[in-house]
């Protein structure tokens, strides 16, 4: 193998490359070679051998991570050569799409099959929803050509165009059911994944394809589809895991649709494989198939075997997956995390995060208020002892769920939120410190007032020994702050100096932190003015003097106004204060009049006098923004958006050359009003979406850099971020079970520590489970269910026979089903030996391996120290 | 509710034990500086994995299967809530596709012939989902892509030595 065609050059590069020692030598090898690209391709008259050899490299470059893009407009060109191979390689890039939509229209409509799938292909990759009309009438015709490999890619378009825009197609969506019932295997299972975006679309209106997708089903599982299908002695397992997945949509809440399933479903966990990967795959496919559809009771108990094989296994991915399975399968019947604490308690402890990570999943999954503590203590250490930030958030955030949901007391509930606050505050949403304040403020919904009062006195304590810790998080400070500002006085425990001393201790520990100054500040204020209202002297402590003068002098307005307030609000008399700073009112409505209506009178006044009336501010100009003291009024700060229209021309007696910049900022900070500019947005977005397939030339210049899809990818990652597991908030534990599960066992030597956390996690008193025997013994029901396989089958036949629907056998499939058997048919006669792993034909390609090594010799690369396995057989 | 999505496949990334890229696909939009910014994340991720651990990863709220082969590592990244064991399976059939076209694969076939690897994933992965699960059925195209090749080679070469010959 080896070389074909490329240039020494090329292999050179190549070569450096893999020998570069370091990323930075790396890179300017890149540089280089991107310098000579340039240069190069841009001469006239380049052989297409040679630019095919520029383009593959500019592909190269690419992959490396470095910058292309000038080099798009070449693949372009490529795109409409003739030799196939040039042209996938020109269709390997993107963008520009719009310059090559004519060329992949010529394309598809080629007599060459080939040119047809590798314009397919690139239709897949790169049409984009301004394009698909113009190639989509051509792609519904290719639905029914000749080759089976064309239908197929045909059919991955149309479910692309569907993805990137479902009203595009809305049309021709009976196609995908047409393709159902393909005569080939493989544009039927290329077909099932459109499908599966349309069932969980809209569940409902697929509810007639049941039949036969478990007909199908039945028959890929009967290995009626042509062998070479076959993965691992497995038939077509890639499809089989495609329709238990539909068939999950389908089944879900469905108890008609889901009888129709059990028989199959039966079958293949019966039959299934579980010592292959690919056979596993298959079974955990079935058991999320058998938690999500309607429950049966045989299907549960297989399937809680299948966890249990999983979980008893040496490999960690089988564990995985059996944690995750058992995840999905507890809501239904909550008793099976109970045969298996300890294989749970074993992944929680295991060095393996993946797994680790998981079994949090699942224990959260199993929360109640009875294990909180234990879950969550384990989830914040867990928390405090990684350091990927995602992941922390994440679980930061699961934590405060469960600690808001089942709190068993008030103190554990602050102690628990201190704890995540301390280790994870910058990471957690400041929504969560709000919740937490208002939780304070509001109490647990409960109308008792001393356990309010009580949970507020925690709170306090336990700040008050917090805020000795160093380098604590901001939004933590600040809920501190609040709260000993609101409460820190409020039961008497504690004197009103000892608490601003503490303030000022925060504020001078945390200097730079302007909102921590602010909040400060602020729960100073409450503080003095709580005292002013008691008619107790308030005596300031230097140190809150101190602090006080400097923050009058600061940088911040917003400071200084704090400030400034408080220094005005002591020198009041009592009932002032009152008025102005209630106690405990944190949770009562202010009222705001925003017309500032009490002032007409003044005004009217000042007016009658001779007073300038008021100029309203998009009048005035370049006056500043006035409105930075305290953000409570949004209205304002709203209106200093960005303005849309254009600028106005420059007058005359303007300087000439004003940059827009140093113009926007003194001249024109009028604000827009607020519907005009959104008005305006709409209107330029609906320009760019309507604009289907006109030339926007002013906007192909951005299209070739790399920037133009930069603003949708920003957005993709976040996708999943929403996506919550349901809440599963009762689980409760059948105690019967447990008792007779318990009486079985047998002691076998398991550390008291975890026998102690079993019991914490999953109730009750645990002795120790004795595994060997539990394959045999504990799944007492479990053995019935084996032997008692005959009885499935006649439930199954009863629940089909009452539900009033023939067997699904042969129905409105005949076709398929004779065309598959018959394909099977023709494969079998043709090659039916199973082909093993490749590793034997190692000895046998002596002669590859010859001319790896001389071309090995010819480049110069050897086995290194750094790349001893550079020759090993990948699959060795 | 776009996280329903079939099998969402985002990328497939194939680096070296050393961290360099052999091949990558992305099959979600990422601008070029993600790119290299996930790249470097997770190869250092999996990379420094114990072998003998499972070969899942979770990765900002996404799930990056993986699987060792020699000196190379195979990486697929999917959303959380897809069978990993399939994602598994699904990079074994690409191996094993690969060895059979290259007769024993090893990892300088894949570096000096990179293009021809990204045909093979282009038959199997079609717009992030499995198009294609039959390893001939994937070869029989690549073969037929390869002779049309062949054959325009050979028409050129001919042509141009027809050209060659009448102006001499």
């Amino acid at each position: 193998m080896g070389s074909q065609g490329q240039s020494k050059e090329f292999l050179d590069l190549i070569k450096s490359i893999g020998e570069a020692r370091s990323k930075a030598e790396e890179d300017r090898i890149v540089l280089r070679e991107i310098e000579t690209l340039k240069r190069r391709i841009n001469d006239a008259d380049i052989p297409k051998r040679k630019m095919k050899e520029y383009i593959i490299r500019l592909l190269y470059v690419e992959m490396l991570g470095h910058d292309a893009s000038f080099g798009y407009i070449h693949a372009v060109k490529m795109t409409h050569h003739d030799a196939l191979l040039l042209k996938r390689t020109g269709y390997d890039n993107h963008d520009l799409i719009i310059l090559i939509v004519n060329t992949i229209q010529k394309d598809l409509a080629s007599d060459n099959y080939l040119v047809v799938c590798a314009a397919l292909n690139a239709v897949c990759r790169l049409i984009n929803e301004e394009t698909i009309p113009a190639v989509l009438p051509r792609v519904v015709e290719l639905l029914s050509h000749a080759k089976d490999a064309v239908r197929k890619k045909a059919v991955m378009a149309l479910h692309r165009f569907y993805q990137k825009s479902p009203s595009s197609v809305s049309h021709l969506l009976s196609n995908f059911r047409k393709r159902l019932s393909d005569n080939d295997p493989g544009v039927m299972g290329a077909s099932l994944c459109p499908l599966f975006d349309l069932v969980s679309d809209d569940a409902d209106s697929y509810k007639d394809l049941v039949v036969s997708f478990v007909s199908i089903l039945k028959q890929v599982a009967e290995r009626r589809l042509p062998k070479t299908y076959d993965y691992h002695q497995m038939p077509a397992p890639f499809i089989q895991i495609k329709l238990l997945k539909i068939l999950a949509l389908l089944g879900s809440g469905d108890k008609q649709a889901s009888g129709h399933m059990y028989t199959v479903l039966g079958d293949i966990i019966k039959r299934g494989d579980s010592v292959s990967n690919i056979g596993n795959a298959v079974l955990y496919e079935c058991i999320c198939c058998v938690a999500s559809i309607f429950p049966n009771p045989k299907l549960l108990e297989a399937a809680a075997d299948v966890i249990a094989k999983f979980l008893k296994s040496d490999s960690h991915n089988l564990k995985y997956m059996g944690i995750d399975a058992l995840g999905r399968l507890i809501k239904l019947s909550p008793h099976i995390a109970e045969q298996h604490q300890l294989a749970v308690i074993d992944c929680l402890e295991d060095p393996d995060d993946s797994l680790k990570r998981k079994t949090f999943e699942l224990l959260y999954k199993m929360t109640k208020s009875s294990n909180v503590e234990v879950i969550v203590d384990r989830m914040i250490d867990y928390m405090i002892s990684i350091s990927d930030d995602h992941y922390k958030t994440y679980i930061a955030s699961r934590c405060v769920e469960l600690a808001e949901q089942f709190a068993p007391s008030n103190h554990w509930f602050i102690q628990t939120m201190n704890k995540v606050f301390e280790h994870a505050g910058d990471l957690v949403n400041v929504k969560v410190a709000h919740n937490l304040t208002r939780l304070i403020a509001e109490g647990f919904g409960e109308d008792d007032d001393a356990a309010d009062t009580q949970l507020r006195s925690s709170a306090v304590e336990s700040y008050l020994q917090i805020i000795g810790e160093p380098k604590l998080p901001s939004v933590f400070l600040q809920v501190i702050c609040w709260v000993l500002g609101e409460y820190g006085t409020a039961d008497g425990k504690y004197s009103a100096s000892y608490i601003s001393g503490k303030l000022c201790d925060i504020a001078e520990a945390y200097s730079n932190d302007e909102n921590v100054k602010a909040y400060a500040i602020s729960a100073l204020m409450k503080i003095y003015a709580f005292e002013v209202v008691a008619r107790r002297k308030v005596d300031i402590l230097p140190e809150c003097q101190y602090l006080i003068e400097e923050l009058l002098a600061s940088h911040s307005t917003d400071l200084q106004q704090r400030a400034y307030e408080l220094q005005v609000l002591i020198g009041l008399d009592a009932q002032a204060v009152e008025t102005i700073m209630p106690r405990d009112a944190s949770c009562e409505d202010i009222e705001v009049d925003k017309n500032l209506s009490f002032l007409n009178g003044y005004v009217q006044q000042s007016l009658e006098k001779g007073a300038q009336p008021y100029i309203p501010e998009d009048v005035r100009t370049g006056m500043g923004n006035m409105n930075n003291f305290r953000s409570q009024d949004h209205q304002e700060s709203l209106q200093h958006g960005l303005r849309f229209e254009a600028y106005e021309i420059p007058k005359p007696p303007m300087q000439p050359k004003v940059t827009p910049d140093s113009f926007a900022s003194s001249a024109v900070i009028n604000p827009v009003p607020e519907a005009s500019s959104s008005r305006e947005i709409h209107h330029i977005s609906s320009v760019g979406s309507t604009s289907e397939l006109k030339l926007q030339l002013d906007g192909v210049q951005k299209k070739w850099g790399n920037s133009t899809y930069s603003s949708a990818a920003s957005s993709a990652p976040a996708l999943n971020f929403s996506s919550q597991k349901p809440k599963n908030g009762t689980t409760a534990v059948n105690s019967k079970v447990r008792d007779s599960y318990d009486s079985r066992k047998t002691p076998v030597e398991i550390s008291p520590e975890k026998q102690k956390l079993a019991a914490s996690l999953f109730g009750g008193s645990t002795k120790p489970e004795k595994r060997s025997s539990t394959s045999h013994k504990v799944p007492k029901s479990n053995a019935s269910a084996a032997t008692n396989a005959p009885d499935i089958m006649t439930f199954y036949a009863e629940t089909t026979a009452s539900g009033g629907n023939s067997i699904p056998v042969s129905g409105n499939n005949v076709n398929l089903l004779s065309e598959l058997s018959n394909a099977a048919v023709k494969a079998n006669s043709g090659n039916t030996t199973v082909t093993p792993l490749p590793q034997s034909s190692k000895g046998s390609n002596a002669k590859d391996s010859l001319q790896k090594d001389a071309l090995v010799r010819q480049m110069g690369v050897n086995p290194s120290s750094q790349n001893p396995n550079l020759f090993r057989d990948l699959l060795g | 509710n776009n996280n329903s999505f079939w099998l969402q496949i985002h990328f497939v990334l194939l680096i070296s034990r050393q961290g360099k890229v052999r091949l990558t696909k992305w099959y979600s939009p990422y601008s070029q500086k993600e790119r290299s910014k996930v790249i470097r994340e997770l190869s250092g991720v999996i990379i420094s994995r114990a072998p003998k651990l499972c070969n899942f990863v979770e990765w900002r709220g996404f799930k990056v299967v993986y699987k060792r082969y020699a000196s190379l590592y195979f990486c697929i990244c999917n959303d959380q809530e897809d069978n990993e064991l399939e994602t598994l399976a699904i990079i074994h059939h690409y191996v094993e596709t690969l060895d059979r076209y290259f007769g024993s694969v090893c990892e300088l076939d894949l570096i000096f012939n990179f293009h021809k690897a990204y045909f093979i994933l282009d038959e199997i992965l079609l717009a992030g989902a499995m198009q294609e699960t039959s390893k001939r059925t994937t070869l029989r195209l690549i073969g037929a892509q390869e002779d049309l090749v062949e054959a325009a080679k050979e028409e050129a070469s001919s042509l141009s030595n027809i050209i060659a010959q009448a102006t001499k």
